[in-house]
């Protein structure tokens, strides 16, 4: 970690996507820790069911805290967590980023994302809108963290099989 | 159709068939994988017996409806003007379309979308558009309303349904099961529990049967859980050990329980059981001992939640309420929430929170359940040695003080009283 304070630079799309496509490669080849690092301190990981409900009141999907992300990485890496032993064979594509926005030192950066996911169990396509939230830490030549991540499943509401893998 | 009653009676082959495919120590394979008897169990079973069907607290308002299940059956529950519960079936009485295609909403009467034909949320046909086809308004008479359930019946809030016009009472179906309920609402300093925290809805490739027959298996979790065990610190894994004092119980009518309290009350510490201290909670522990008195509330608090297992598909396990919902032989979905306690506010966002960590697609609990059932699906579909052994504590399984069949934390004893009263709906 450094002192060295967050300042905003500005995200471009190009560096956007960068981030994004090996976010995406990193989650596909289980590489954990490479994963993990991505994040930041205060980081918030969300699949909700209901995008407009309150995740605190309201079931979600997926809904970790910095800690819980640690938590579900460390069960991984346990070798023991059934519903990925074997690991799922994944593939996804990252498409239609866009930068939505700034909020602060934040650049909200939204996409869609479809993945192939085999299992013994068969073949599932996970399909949703996802939007992250970066952040450069470590000066202005510093490297984009996420902050958040929110993925909006086109099936979130309807029966979904289990989902085990880092989407 | 015969009558002849001396003839027929004791001569229903399929139900010989079944009676030879469950023992009292194992339960053969097919059972899981065979589509007539699939099919026999939604006639026997979810369309006979008490199913249930949603909790009250998800239709506050007059006129508000909520689609829900019985099987692979949709139906949709309403409350009408004067407060009353009704279950229909989603399905015009014209052409046979569904007429409600909203998960939830306010409502008084619906209109189905095919020829305009409209229903109260009793049920009663309202209008049929063109009307002099049927020779005038007064044919409302004669054609039919939504078909509703026959029977319906409400405990604390819990609402449940029969297909069957006739059989035991809700109360009788429940039995003991029903102050396994009760033990869950005392955790309220209001008395009652509130399904409002939405549902996530979880899709397995496996019987229905795999799933009850989990729920209270206390066998599994120092196997199935060890991932999330060994890194949380969660005392989970010693409820089911065989140092545990915890029990398994048959309460008949094929609901079970795990009973943790004995591990609980030795924990001796209020809350301990959902492993939030009460510093933590104080609005809900205030609110408690206001409700019921220190002494009273303590002991509520220290005995904690049921883990119990109401037949064939209401798990309440503890913080979070399981409806499992069977749609074909092989495909099953759970759907799961967070309880959350009237006038508990600062305990139901906890509840909330720990909730979502385990259950679901994603769940770091359920999600290697779900491996564990649909490995089992297939597993079955491979034809030797034909048995699933049912015998863990067979020669240990004693009578209690109340009467109850149990074992110790980790033995079948739920198992075999499941397929006992199944035997008893089935053949």
């Amino acid at each position: 970690m450094t002192a060295v304070p967050d300042v905003d630079t500005g995200v471009d799309l190009r560096e956007a996507e960068r981030f994004l496509y090996r976010e995406a490669r990193l989650a596909d080849a289980f590489a954990l820790e490479e994963w993990e690092a991505l994040w930041t301190d205060d980081a918030v990981y969300h699949v909700p069911v209901d995008p407009d409900a309150d995740p605190r009141t309201h079931m979600s999907i997926i809904f970790d805290n910095r800690g819980r992300i640690a938590t579900r990485i460390q069960q991984l890496q346990t070798g023991r967590r059934h519903s990925q032993r074997p690991p799922s064979r994944l593939c996804r594509s990252v498409t239609n980023v866009e930068i939505l926005g700034q909020e602060g030192n934040d650049t909200i950066v939204g996409s869609v994302v479809q993945i192939l996911e085999s299992r013994d169990r068969g073949t599932t396509w996970w399909v949703g809108r996802v939007t992250h939230r970066l952040r450069r830490v470590g000066g202005v030549d510093g490297e984009l963290r996420m902050a958040a991540k929110t993925v909006v499943l086109v099936d979130s509401d309807r029966s979904l099989p289990t989902m085990s893998f880092l989407i | 159709m015969t009558t002849d009653v001396t003839t027929d009676a004791g001569t229903d082959p399929e139900a010989d068939r079944i009676r030879s495919l469950v023992r009292p120590d194992a339960v053969h394979g097919s059972l899981y994988t065979d589509p007539a008897v699939y099919a026999r169990e939604l006639e026997r079973i979810w369309y006979t017996t008490w199913v249930y069907v949603g909790h009250t607290s998800e239709v506050p308002e007059a006129d508000d409806y909520v689609r829900k299940t019985i099987g692979p059956q949709q139906v949709v529950m309403t409350r009408d003007k004067t407060g009353a519960i009704h279950v229909l079936h989603n399905r015009c009485s014209h052409r046979g379309n569904l007429v409600c295609d909203a998960d939830r909403g306010n409502a008084g009467s619906f209109r189905c979308p095919y020829h305009g034909w409209t229903f109260a949320n009793t049920g009663d046909l309202l209008g049929f558009p063109f009307n002099q086809g049927y020779g005038g308004s007064s044919a409302r008479d004669r054609l039919p309303g939504l078909a509703a359930a026959p029977r319906v019946e409400v405990y604390r809030g819990f609402v449940f349904a029969s297909l069957a016009a006739e059989g035991p009472t809700l109360r009788e179906h429940l039995g003991p099961a029903a102050e396994r309920l009760d033990r869950l609402c005392a955790l309220s300093p209001a008395g009652e529990v509130e399904l409002t925290a939405g549902w996530v809805r979880h899709e397995v490739t496996a019987n229905w049967k795999m799933l009850v027959e989990n729920e209270t298996d206390g066998y599994h979790p120092q196997f199935v859980h060890s991932s999330i065990f060994s890194i949380s610190g969660s005392g989970i894994g010693a409820l089911y050990s065989d140092k545990s004092t915890a029990v398994t119980r048959a309460l008949g009518g094929g609901h079970t329980e795990n009973d943790l309290s004995p591990e609980f009350r030795r924990l001796g510490v209020p809350m301990g059981w959902a492993g939030t201290p009460e510093t933590k909670i104080p609005d809900y522990v205030a609110a408690m001992r206001a409700a019921h008195g220190t002494g009273k509330a303590d002991e509520i608090m220290i005995d904690g939640s049921p883990h119990v297992m109401i037949f064939p598909n209401l798990f309440v396990a503890e913080i979070q309420l399981f409806q499992i919902q069977p749609i074909a032989v092989d495909r099953t979905v759970q759907h799961v929430t967070a309880i959350q306690f009237k006038d508990a506010p600062d305990l139901n966002r906890r509840l909330v929170t720990q909730c979502v960590g385990s259950v679901g697609p994603a769940g770091m609990l359920l999600a290697d359940d779900a491996e564990m059932y649909e490995r089992n699906q297939r597993g079955v579909a491979a034809r030797h040695p034909e048995w699933l052994d049912l015998s863990r504590g067979l020669q240990r399984e004693r009578v209690d003080d109340d009467g109850f069949t149990i074992g110790t934390a980790t033995d079948e004893t739920s198992m075999r009283a499941m397929w006992a009263h199944y035997l008893e709906l089935m053949a």
